[in-house]
């Protein structure tokens, strides 16, 4: 029998991986990865300097431990350059291997802003463990840091920073941080809240050419406002690694798409974690992978079994300020917001007055299971 | 009393608190909360993640 292959060794294709091995699956098992294979967690990337966290800190398993404990072969340093549905092989190196079922957990890449300037080629951003050593590095050496990108995962690692004894400026044309999960007076708590431990902001406004300046950077800011930093992060978001799955001739739009049991447009392949769109939804979250990799390891054992999401709020670590939000699924109906001092409770209503949605910030986090409870009813 | 730390998702599980909504009492030692927990925010079962001290 042939294996069972999985593409990629981030956090969906291990967490597949465990889960097969889990639920007694006892055929062979092959991960691919093209970089070292070392099982790490993303998100905890931007919570790590102040941890005082290095890469080697952060890795919970080398390609070879997790290999004995899965009962698996792990290829590193592999990229996969080709898949052939209708052959079921993938291609690496010199190496074609025939598949039962292939897993896509491929996951996403930073969207990079067409920088201009000299020193645009030297902004950073940090999507896995050798971008965080790297950033580490460089964040040593570094008084003040300047982020691109006010979302969940620049707010992160501003926070992050701001922890670790920097200076912290964020730059994007928000109105408010985290706009497209946070109503507005909950963005403004989070702004408050960081400012209020030394994070400048310049919202609603965006970069210039990034200029090499000394042994920094300098960017004029459209409004006028020329910053400087010695570091620069971009943090402008992520976006669906779909190009192999484009070459095979799957269906890609947000992401590959899939329907509710990961299964893609040909025949035993399936897609997992911030590379797939399950269903129309790509959620680049752990939740919704975690969900996925149960469900997609009992598929492949036998049963066919769909995923279903638990209600999966969105825990921002933000550690000086915690955040915690459940963006609803449309854009209609209407925010009902209670602001304490302690901290922004909001509920959203949709069209028929149902919730559907809430955030909590600051001390109002400890209301999560109060919230779930209510939207459950 | 201890702190543990989620290594996947930063989650922190303190004894002193528990998670009463989820049926564990404060004061319950994390070599106490049942195997068949998983972590609230990201769903990671116990038995496949090791909480860090913190």
């Amino acid at each position: 029998m042939n294996p069972i292959c999985i593409i990629g060794t981030g956090l969906a294709g291990y967490t597949l991986a465990k889960e097969l091995r889990r639920q007694k699956y006892s055929g062979s098992l092959v991960l691919i990865t093209a970089d070292e294979g070392r099982y790490y967690s993303k998100p905890l990337l931007s919570t790590a300097l102040a941890q005082n966290k290095d890469t080697t800190a952060l890795t919970l398993a080398t390609a070879e431990q997790m290999a004995s404990e899965l009962q698996a072969e792990i290829k590193t340093g592999s990229p996969v350059t080709a898949i052939e549905p209708q052959q079921h092989t993938v291609t690496f190196g010199s190496t074609c291997l025939t598949y039962d079922k292939l897993v896509l957990a491929i996951g996403s890449t930073p969207i990079r802003l067409p920088l201009t300037g000299d020193g645009a080629q030297e902004v950073l951003s940090v999507n896995n463990l050798d971008d965080y050593g790297h950033f580490r590095q460089l964040v040593q050496q570094s008084r003040r840091v300047a982020i691109i990108g006010p979302g969940l995962i620049g707010c992160e690692f501003a926070n992050d920073l701001l922890q670790s004894g920097r200076e912290v400026l964020i730059i994007g044309p928000d109105r408010w941080p985290i706009s497209s999960l946070l109503p507005e007076q909950a963005g403004r708590a989070v702004q408050q809240a960081l400012a209020s431990h030394g994070a400048v902001w310049h919202l609603e406004t965006v970069n210039g050419p990034i200029e090499k300046s000394g042994t920094g950077y300098r960017t004029v800011l459209k409004n006028g406002v020329t910053v400087t930093a010695d570091l620069i992060l971009s943090a402008v978001g992520v976006r669906p690694v779909t190009a192999l799955a484009q070459q095979a001739g799957l269906q890609v739009e947000r992401g590959i798409v899939t329907d509710g049991y990961l299964r893609t447009s040909a025949a035993d392949i399936f897609a997992l974690g911030d590379c797939a769109a399950v269903n129309g939804r790509n959620l680049p979250f752990v939740a919704p992978l975690m969900a996925g990799a149960k469900a997609l390891a009992t598929t492949l054992c036998g049963q066919e079994t769909a995923v279903t999401y638990p209600v999966m709020p969105i825990a921002i670590k933000t550690t000086l300020y915690p955040i915690i939000t459940l963006p609803p699924g449309t854009t209609e109906g209407h925010w009902e917001i209670e602001p304490s001092d302690s901290g922004v409770t909001g509920r959203h209503f949709n069209a028929q007055a149902i919730l559907d949605g809430f955030v909590l910030t600051g001390q109002a986090t400890t209301q999560k299971s109060v919230l779930i409870k209510e939207l459950n009813q | 009393m201890k702190k543990y730390r989620c290594n996947i998702c930063g989650y922190i599980y303190d004894e002193a608190q528990g998670v009463p909504d989820e049926g564990i009492a404060p004061g319950t030692r994390w070599a106490d909360v049942p195997n068949d927990w998983s972590c609230p925010d990201c769903g990671v079962a116990k038995a496949d993640f090791d909480m860090e001290e913190c």
